[in-house]
């Protein structure tokens, strides 16, 4: 963490540490403002913003019409002069109409403007599946956003880090997308008091170990977890890194963690194909190739739309379960 | 076939000689900008295309001649005027368009992405209809910054099509904005005529949000410019944002290299609108019968923005590429 926290440490949701980042920055620079589809009363529908509203008012929490492009392209144009807009896409899966705005606006003008114009806006949205929410709203599409030259992206999986990155998200001078996995709303976790930033394109290990590296993002560092828990109880000591960010990716400690390892699985909840996995795992391939003990193995969200069944839904996303029979392969233990 | 005279409109009375004359000066330097542009892409000079604003000085002088150096334009692919007209210079312009490290955007925008923060410009845009939200944003964001500044935002009829525009139409009438949106019918998406694309009424679709709309002849700058005054000053009140409608007509084709469009456009239209509806001739002719210039002055200014703009091409041939090491600058801001 680049600022300590000195005060005491308090257990929050994953959604009171987001509310929590937001509110401190509004309260620090008046020119950030949150808009979004029922965003001010209801304070979202997965109530992540609640209250907030009753702060700052409708001026500054505004419910905008159900226009995510139009909505997006109003925070292009308000951050390219002078404000700091926050604008919320509640499922990650309607990205796709903001498209055209993010990929060929937001993320082109600095550098279509020879540096001259900047787009300090932050993106909130979700990613996730296992809700029984089906094809529509349950895709993790951060990858897309993470191809564009010009966007960073953000993956946070704890209430702290939700916190700190997302002060940072708000402080940096380029358009930053923010994913929220939806099922970690609620989930608590330790969150200092007071004043502290994470800085994006920093990993943090969340587990070391020795055996195999276990690369997971959002959604997947939990996952990570229990499996590492797992295989240590079988004598596999598993390394497990959470790169926080995707753009900027920390290659360094990723290839390291590697390197040390020797072995290593990374785990996603976006599609597989062409996904984060894929680019992770040929960072890998590229820094540690020469210190592997086996090929490097991808796990992402199975290639179909996500089903609405539970029954075929669960198949459709890594799990614990899955990723120690792959590391126990990797390590010569199936 | 000769210009035909414009018609007395109320009003002119209230502009200066000296602002008339400014106009007419603005008008004549997009004009020539753009026939230096087009003797740089024949004369194979240019990388890539550019798309000409001849024709449709009017709108753009008409509408910024309203404006302050703080207000904010957007532009589109057919941009180069709207630059002018708010204020940038033939230099880095041209620089700009042949890809040289003193353009505007330090040759990594190029002719459709000319952006000018001085000025007010915030960027033309070459995804049609793109410039929209960012219009629409600046707008919000003057409003929320207690401002009094106006945005503009120029587009072609062919942007209707877009269905961000309802979008945001629909929110600066909701939240009153400062917005004016300025849309160029020159009858062409690109190669089909707008009746073979466009339902129902132009102005119908703004009428449908409850914002004022204006049509005019936007070969008229002095009507454009009356028109674009009171509605910016009605917006810098605080009474939301307005849609004018300015009919006008490009002079070339979509691109410089659009030169045998006879299939979708008749020679014969090509000159009856540069022979009878030039705006520059005949505001000319206007200043003339109205006295406020003579045939001296005219050929002046004529004169003179031919040889700035030639003197501004022979800098920018002579301008340095940018070095290698900028391909990577600015992909993103440092904090």
């Amino acid at each position: 963490m680049s600022t300590q926290a000195t005060n005491a440490v308090r257990e929050l949701t994953f959604s009171q540490a987001v509310n929590e980042a937001l509110v401190e920055e509004m309260r620090r620079d008046e020119c950030v403002f949150i808009i979004g589809e029922d965003v001010a009363e209801a304070g979202t529908p997965f109530k992540v913003l609640e209250g907030i509203s009753d702060e700052f008012g409708t001026d500054r929490v505004l419910d905008s019409p159900i226009s995510e492009a139009g909505i997006t392209g109003l925070c292009v144009g308000a951050a390219m002069t002078g404000m700091r807009p926050v604008v919320d896409i509640m499922f990650g899966d309607f990205i796709t109409l903001t498209m055209d705005q993010m990929v060929n606006q937001a993320a082109k003008i600095h550098y279509m403007s020879g540096g001259k114009l900047t787009v300090p806006m932050v993106m909130r949205t979700t990613l996730g599946a296992t809700r029984r929410s089906a094809a529509q709203h349950s895709q993790s599409l951060h990858a897309w956003m993470s191809h564009i030259p010009g966007l960073k992206v953000v993956v946070p999986a704890t209430p702290a880090e939700a916190k700190g990155l997302l002060k940072s998200a708000i402080r940096d001078e380029n358009p930053v997308i923010f994913f929220e996995d939806k099922l970690s709303f609620q989930l608590k976790g330790p969150v200092p008091e007071g004043e502290y930033t994470i800085p994006l394109g920093v990993a943090d290990i969340k587990r070391e170990g020795t055996d195999i590296t276990l690369v997971g993002t959002s959604s997947m560092v939990d996952v990570a977890l229990q499996a590492a828990e797992q295989l240590a109880e079988i004598g596999i000591s598993a390394e497990v890194v959470d790169p926080r960010t995707t753009v900027p990716l920390d290659k360094e400690t990723i290839i390291a963690s590697a390197r040390k390892t020797s072995r290593a699985i990374v785990i996603d909840e976006g599609y597989e194909q062409y996904g984060t996995t894929a680019e992770i795992a040929s960072v890998i391939a590229d820094g540690a190739f020469y210190y592997l003990d086996a090929p490097v193995k991808r796990m992402g969200a199975m290639n179909v739309p996500i089903p609405f069944s539970p029954s075929l839904e669960d198949l459709t996303v890594p799990d614990a379960s899955g990723v120690v029979e792959v590391a126990k392969q990797l390590c010569n233990r199936a | 076939m000769t210009n035909t005279a414009l018609p007395a409109i109320p009003g002119v009375d209230a502009v200066d000689r000296e602002q008339w004359i400014q106009i007419y000066q603005q008008m004549s330097q997009i004009r020539a900008f753009e026939d230096q542009a087009n003797q740089l892409y024949l004369s194979a000079k240019m990388p890539g295309l550019t798309h000409m604003y001849s024709g449709q000085e009017a709108v753009a002088v008409g509408v910024c001649e309203a404006l302050e150096r703080d207000d904010y334009i957007t532009s589109t692919h057919r941009g180069h005027g709207h630059c002018l007209a708010k204020g940038a210079q033939f230099k880095p312009m041209f620089a700009e368009l042949l890809g040289k490290v003193d353009g505007y955007c330090r040759g990594k925008g190029g002719s459709m992405h000319i952006a000018d923060q001085d000025s007010g410009n915030l960027g033309a845009n070459a995804i049609v209809g793109g410039s929209a939200g960012i219009a629409t944003g600046a707008a919000m964001s003057a409003k929320m910054r207690g401002t009094d500044q106006v945005a503009v935002c120029f587009f072609g009829e062919g942007a209707l099509g877009q269905g961000l525009f309802y979008e945001v139409m629909n929110m600066a009438q909701l939240w009153k904005l400062p917005v004016i949106y300025v849309c160029e019918n020159n009858l062409y998406n690109e190669y089909t005529h707008y009746s073979e694309t466009t339902a129902g009424e132009l102005t119908a679709r703004a009428a449908a949000f409850g914002i004022q709309t204006v049509e005019l002849d936007g070969q008229d700058v002095r009507s454009v410019y009356l028109e674009a005054q009171k509605l910016v000053k009605q917006a810098r009140a605080g009474e939301g944002p307005a849609f004018l409608l300015a009919n006008t007509y490009r002079f070339h084709g979509h691109h410089v290299g659009d030169i045998n469009r006879t299939y979708y456009r008749s020679k014969d239209e090509e000159k009856l609108w540069k022979t009878e509806r030039d705006p520059i001739t005949n505001f000319g002719r206007w200043l003339l019968e109205s006295k406020i210039a003579d045939q001296g002055l005219l050929d002046q200014i004529t004169t003179q923005v031919e040889e700035e703009a030639k003197a501004a091409v022979a800098y920018a041939l002579d301008a340095p590429y940018p070095a290698e090491e900028e391909v990577t600058l600015h992909v993103y801001a440092s904090d």
